[in-house]
């Protein structure tokens, strides 16, 4: 019962930030001091963001593993897709179809590792990774325009206002996909297979298979996100999908939000970019006010902005 | 020729990583910690050092001390600041502190390297030689600075070592890392053995911060591969073995300086990464790991 009442209460929210975020392209017509282009073009990489977010939540909170570098499977995605389309010249729609598969490989590379490995093992494997992947791109310059970028030929669209739908549109299909399947059946055993995977092999279920179909599923949003991401920015940059810094900018969005949410974690990346816009005029110093916000997150609300929130109306 | 001078190069900057590294591991061994916040330490006494030996002209040897002083006291902050509070809190449940801690930890070096960025630049500084001059080692013309480097990393580590089988509290610290709970019943405070292995850790990766900022210099931008580079090692010799960590560092320092002497400087840090994955995919628990 309170379960029900709980998840219809997200439902709620959900909808109610979702008009809101509807209302957006239309704000200048009200409030005209507001540079709505701007704003919109914030909010998109936002949303982007909020994908990679909750693929990492998949992950960490629900199949219990803890992956460092979540821009392995972003930076596969989005080069795979940057490269075949420079190259081969193929429309966006095939290049994405190529970035998940590409990541989708990644994943199951990944998965490799983690059905031996535990907790500090397993994380470095995913460290390593985001390191090789950034040396191997730096390496084949000449391909991928290594530490500088590469630009892509075809881009989704030059008007904000469709960025803005499609990134929209994009966040609540993707929500749907992995919020769905961490609140079905499956999700429950894949929580269990994470917490205690002894016991959840006792019970007769199969936590390789829960795990991998979690690895890939979390594979193939962050690396469709990470593809729609750069032919919405028009380039490819180790920078933007690469390097640990955007790495630890997911984790901590997910964290911020509240891990084991997947919602949260949407909420964690759009105030995470927001923040760093508002702190812009800070210079260097944005990115130490917005670790020692997530520090002081992580120290005195553990549970995370949404976290907090469902947890404290558990507890009540 | 080559050969000798890989062997000369490398052996210095491998007894660094080791150094670098044992205080890493003796954490981990100790009271299970990863801190990621490492090369932090490490820059922090490189930086501190330079600061004191270029403004307040004490000499090199008062500035490396100051140095390794600022380390220690950065070791004690990150202990209070990010990792006992979580290891503290009801709120955090038991088996999720390991993550809590390696991101709290990641976080406060993030932190660190953006305030040392802000105040300093990513300029990378130099702090003085201990020794001027070169001498010839094995036919290759090496800075006396190299030779002292390597000599003073396995002294350090030689009397790590005494203190460790010859002292009460070092024996406690062993004990600590093997069995924590028979140790509490033997009346010892574990509290303050954790303490004690902070720093240790401080003094440690305060004397190879020092080091490494009068052989290659530091800078902000060090501190992710430096973390990275302990990281790798411990884990390759072995989460929590000492021994482990020392065999490991020269691994991972040959191969580091083989790369940059035969192949290409750029590609330096590359096949050291491979094997690192090789390891945890055919021996998870490292060269010497007990597990």
């Amino acid at each position: 019962m309170t379960r029900s009442l709980l998840s219809s209460r997200v439902f709620l929210g959900s909808v109610v930030v979702l008009a809101l975020a509807a209302l957006v392209p239309f704000l200048g017509r009200v409030v005209p001091f507001i540079a709505v282009p701007y704003a919109l073009g914030v909010l998109t990489s936002a949303y982007y963001f909020g994908v990679f977010a909750m693929s990492w939540d998949l992950l960490f909170g629900y199949a219990g593993e803890v992956n460092f570098g979540p821009t392995f499977l972003i930076g596969l995605g989005a080069y795979a897709a940057a490269l075949i389309n420079n190259i081969l010249h193929w429309p966006i729609l095939p290049c994405v179809i190529a970035a998940a598969v590409a990541a989708l490989a990644g994943g199951l590379m990944l998965a490799l590792p983690a059905l031996r490995l535990r907790g500090p093992y397993f994380g470095l494997v995913t460290l390593v990774a985001v390191l090789l992947l950034q040396d191997v791109i730096v390496v084949f310059a000449h391909w991928t325009g290594g530490e500088i970028g590469m630009t892509v030929p075809d881009v989704l669209s030059i008007s904000a206002d469709t960025n803005y739908w499609i990134a929209l549109a994009f966040l609540v299909v993707s929500a749907g996909i992995i919020y769905g399947y961490a609140r079905s059946p499956l999700g429950l055993i894949l929580q269990a297979a994470g917490q205690d995977p002894v016991e959840a092999a006792a019970l007769g279920f199969n936590v390789a298979k829960h795990k991998l179909a979690a690895f890939s599923l979390s594979a193939v949003m962050s690396g469709v996100a990470g593809a729609m991401l750069i032919f919405y920015l028009g380039s490819a940059s180790v920078d933007v999908v690469v390097d640990l810094a955007i790495a630890v900018q997911v984790i901590i969005a997910a964290v911020l939000g509240g891990r084991r949410t997947i919602l949260g974690s949407v909420i964690g990346a759009v105030f995470l970019i927001l923040a760093g816009q508002i702190l812009l005029p800070l210079g260097q110093l944005s990115t130490f006010v917005v670790a020692l916000i997530a520090l002081l997150v992580i120290l005195f609300f553990p549970d995370g902005l949404l976290g907090h929130f469902l947890r404290a109306r558990e507890r009540a | 020729m080559l050969g000798y001078e890989i062997f000369v190069d490398g052996f210095a900057i491998s007894s660094l990583y080791a150094l670098g590294a044992v205080g890493f591991t003796l954490i981990f061994g100790v009271s299970g910690v990863l801190n990621l916040a490492h090369g932090g330490t490490m820059v922090v006494a490189a930086m501190i050092a330079w600061l004191v030996i270029g403004d307040l002209h004490t000499g090199v040897l008062g500035g490396a001390l100051v140095g390794i002083v600022a380390a220690i006291a950065f070791a004690f902050a990150t202990y209070f600041a990010t990792v006992r509070p979580i290891q503290r809190s009801h709120a955090i449940p038991k088996e999720e502190t390991e993550i809590f801690i390696l991101t709290s930890t990641l976080l406060w070096g993030i932190m660190i390297q953006t305030a040392i960025a802000y105040l300093f630049t990513t300029n990378p500084v130099t702090v003085p030689p201990l020794v001027p001059g070169v001498v010839h080692v094995l036919s290759v013309r090496t800075p006396r600075n190299e030779v002292l480097i390597a000599a003073l990393c396995w002294l350090v580590m030689a009397v790590l070592w005494l203190f460790v089988s010859r002292t009460r509290a070092g024996k406690a610290l062993l004990a600590a890392s093997i069995n924590p709970r028979a140790l509490t019943l033997c009346g010892f405070e574990l509290s303050r053995i954790h303490l004690l292995v902070w720093a240790i850790y401080g003094v440690l990766a305060g004397i190879a911060g020092v080091l490494l900022g009068t052989y290659l210099g530091a800078s902000s931008d060090n501190i992710g591969p430096l973390t990275a580079s302990a990281f790798s090692i411990v884990i390759l010799g072995g989460l929590g073995s000492v021994p482990g960590s020392l065999i490991a560092a020269y691994v991972v320092g040959y191969f580091e300086t083989m790369t940059a002497y035969l192949i290409a400087p750029t590609l330096r840090s590359i096949p050291a990464l491979v094997i690192v994955v090789l390891v945890l995919y055919i021996r998870p628990q490292g060269i010497l790991g007990r597990r």
